[in-house]
């Protein structure tokens, strides 16, 4: 089992800083996804009205949670399916259990699921004498490398070509030890060809949902790959794994909705595999799952609700704020030392968690907005770390450096006059002493920006001191 | 299950706590009724609203940057010369496994005396199925199909070769008039919906290792859309 680290943020950004493999991974990242984002969002007129409208729907729908949940437990079970409601991870995971053990279920095949993730599925079958398997690449590799994923939609994304080869040789003992193993494509033929056997004669298959919808009682998945699709047709059972505020009221929302998510997520116009599921396999049908369950996990959600972070509640997982966030493009995902990374994940993780177990992650951004502007439903991701900074402050979690700087900080700030004594002396010489390069190596009460960066040089004038100056 | 039903009964209560500052239950639940009943118009992109021959246009070139392939076709008995020249253009035997539709039953197969033809459910051993589409939506080249016991959903995910026989008529802009028309068709109480709609816009792609693209991991390597002018 991957334990969680998020108590130990600092120390896993110091490894993470230092890591050759990783830091060429996230170069990656960040020149496709935000690439194709930006195309993509541009060849669509309407895409920032198309915003607005996907935030609207899931505002309206999370302002009107109860009604739209009760009304699509009904057409789940008017359709043949069954709903099963789960306070917390225990919960869900007995539940998943037992549905599994109702069909003396021995292999269960898994699409992508963050609620998978969320409530460690994966182990818990296995403890249980189950063997799951993770069939999106990404999960494969990292299921074979013991690893969490470092990326909501790129799970193994920090992973290179060389790592996966040699995970696959360790794993697939059957083949031949002496083939190559050197170009992506031969990763991929033996990961189709070993794969292929599993989907076949898996008893149970998990997957995830983008979205419920309320008017259909449908689960829908959205996936590039089709593993999804065969996890959930050729098993006699299809598990869905979701969460209280996945649920969205029509066919329509939820086709607004899709028209944001594939291209803020890998700048896709669509994802390859849009598929609505609406129950077991009709008495004609000749294939597909005989039973049909959706599991719904609140694990804190009401919290939220309730509380002053109920916008997370419009999260659609895309991964955008990810991409674009500078902080995540430095350390990755495994470093925020749970299952959400990224600016999503430092908002949401405190309120799924508990604030004391995660308390370093709201400081892990520069609050450039970056990720607010790209969210495709709008969640003011800086206000909302914000506000969690705010906490931490109250309930007195932070450490005593931050606290003991913000103290002195506050006795200049509050004091212009002397704040200007100091200022402007200290702004003249670091413009003086980096007056070459324009930028600074080393700044002695600055270490812990200028180990991994360069401090750009101040200008040898204050901002007020530049103000006055300009006016006359 | 009883303790189910409290453990749905006990989360619904705590959301409807949290909302019950700014609403009370039944103004909540009258709102979602309405919304489900007369759903608001969607805001529509622009990009497909053309004539239906720009549409089909608009279909063939975005399905093809996704890595489809298309070709057109005039009737119907054209199709199978057009599925054996396909095959043998990827040098794949001519042989598929087929969906039963009823469209795809008004074919004369004698055309083609050496293309044989099996229906029912993909298995492993299948190389290529033929499936037919719901509609084609242009705004985005994706093909809309549906389970129905004539059409299993095995044949659009196992085979490395993918097939949709596409009818002119069934190509539309936006995916809004594909729920009206799934609605109006199929429609029936208590579900709108048959089992699975399936949305499908290329062939099957990832990006996970390296974040290189590449086609045909577990779904289909190959997706050969064909339009029939008169189907």
């Amino acid at each position: 089992m991957v334990e969680a680290t998020t108590t130990q943020f600092k120390s896993n950004v110091k490894k993470a800083l230092v890591d050759k493999q990783l830091q060429k991974a996230l170069a990656g990242i960040k020149t496709g996804f935000v690439h194709n984002r930006k195309i993509a969002s541009e060849r669509l007129e309407e895409f920032e009205d198309l915003r607005d409208r996907a935030r609207d729907i899931k505002t309206h729908t999370i302002q009107h949670l109860d009604a739209y949940l009760e009304i699509y437990q009904q057409n789940v079970e008017a359709s043949g399916g069954h709903v099963h409601w789960a306070r917390d991870e225990t919960e869900a995971r007995e539940i998943i259990l037992a549905i599994c053990q109702s069909v003396d279920a021995k292999t269960v095949t898994k699409g992508k699921s963050m609620i998978g993730e969320e409530i460690a599925i994966n182990d818990y079958l296995e403890e249980n004498g189950l063997e799951p398997i993770e069939t999106d690449l990404g999960e494969y590799i990292i299921q074979l490398r013991g690893e969490a994923p470092s990326h909501i939609i790129a799970p193994a994304s920090h992973v290179s070509k060389e790592q996966v080869a040699d995970a696959f040789r360790e794993t697939h003992k059957n083949l031949p030890a002496e083939r190559s193993l050197e170009e992506p494509d031969e990763l991929l033929a033996e990961a189709r060809a070993m794969l292929r056997d599993k989907f076949i004669n898996a008893d149970v298959g998990i997957t995830g949902a983008n979205f419920l919808i309320a008017e259909t009682g449908s689960s829908v998945i959205v996936t590039n790959e089709g593993n999804g699709d065969l996890t959930q047709t050729l098993p006699g059972v299809h598990i869905a794994l979701a969460s209280i505020e996945k649920v969205v009221p029509t066919l329509e929302d939820t086709t607004t909705l899709l028209r944001v998510l594939a291209r803020s997520a890998t700048g896709q116009e669509m994802s390859s595999y849009t598929t609505f599921s609406t129950g077991p396999r009709r008495a004609a049908d000749l294939d597909g799952p005989a039973e049909y369950h959706v599991v719904i996990l609140d694990n804190g959600r009401t919290d939220l609700l309730a509380g002053d972070f109920s916008e997370m509640l419009r999260c659609i997982r895309c991964g955008a704020c990810l991409n674009h966030c500078p902080v995540y493009n430095s350390i990755g995902g495994h470093a925020y030392g749970w299952v959400y990374p990224g600016p999503m994940g430092a908002v949401l993780t405190p309120g799924l968690m508990g604030l004391d177990e995660a308390a370093d992650l709201p400081q892990a951004s520069t609050l450039c907005g970056k990720c607010e502007e790209v969210c495709p439903v709008r969640i003011p991701l800086p206000s909302l770390l914000r506000r969690w900074r705010d906490q931490v402050y109250v309930r007195d979690l932070g450490d005593w450096q931050t606290k003991w700087a913000l103290k002195w900080w506050a006795v200049f700030a509050k004091r212009p006059a002397l704040y200007h004594f100091f200022a402007g002396p200290k702004m003249q010489f670091l413009g003086w002493w980096a007056r070459k390069k324009g930028h600074l190596k080393y700044i002695p009460s600055l270490k812990g920006w200028t180990r991994n960066r360069n401090f750009p040089a101040p200008q040898g004038k204050t901002f007020q001191q530049l103000w006055k100056e300009k006016r006359k | 299950m009883s303790v189910q039903n409290n453990t749905g009964a006990d989360i619904l209560g705590k959301i409807g706590a949290a909302l019950d500052k700014d609403s009370d239950k039944a103004a909540r639940a009258a709102t979602a009724a309405a919304r489900i009943e007369s759903p608001p118009k969607n805001l529509i992109p622009n990009r497909a609203q053309v004539s239906p021959e720009d549409q089909v246009q608009l279909f063939r070139d975005w399905a093809e940057e996704v890595s489809a392939t298309t070709d057109r076709i005039e009737h119907l008995d054209d199709l199978p010369a057009a599925l054996a020249a396909y095959l043998s253009s990827q040098n794949l035997p001519s042989e598929i496994k087929s969906s039963d539709d009823p469209l795809l039953g008004r074919v004369d197969w004698t055309r083609q005396p050496t293309l044989t033809r099996h229906l029912g459910v993909a298995i492993e051993a299948d190389q290529a199925s033929l499936a037919v589409a719901f509609a084609g939506i242009a705004e985005t080249g994706t093909l809309v199909l549906h389970a129905a016991p004539e059409n299993p959903t095995t044949l659009n995910f196992l085979p490395e070769t993918h097939i949709v026989v596409l009818p002119r008529s069934r190509v539309t802009g936006d995916y809004e008039t594909t729920w009206n028309r799934l609605r109006n068709e199929i429609g029936s109480e208590p579900s709108s919906l048959p089992r699975v709609v399936n949305w499908i816009t290329g062939p099957s792609r990832t990006g996970d290792i390296e974040q290189k693209i590449q086609l045909g991991i577990h779904g289909p390597r190959r997706l050969h859309i064909i339009i029939i002018d008169e189907a």
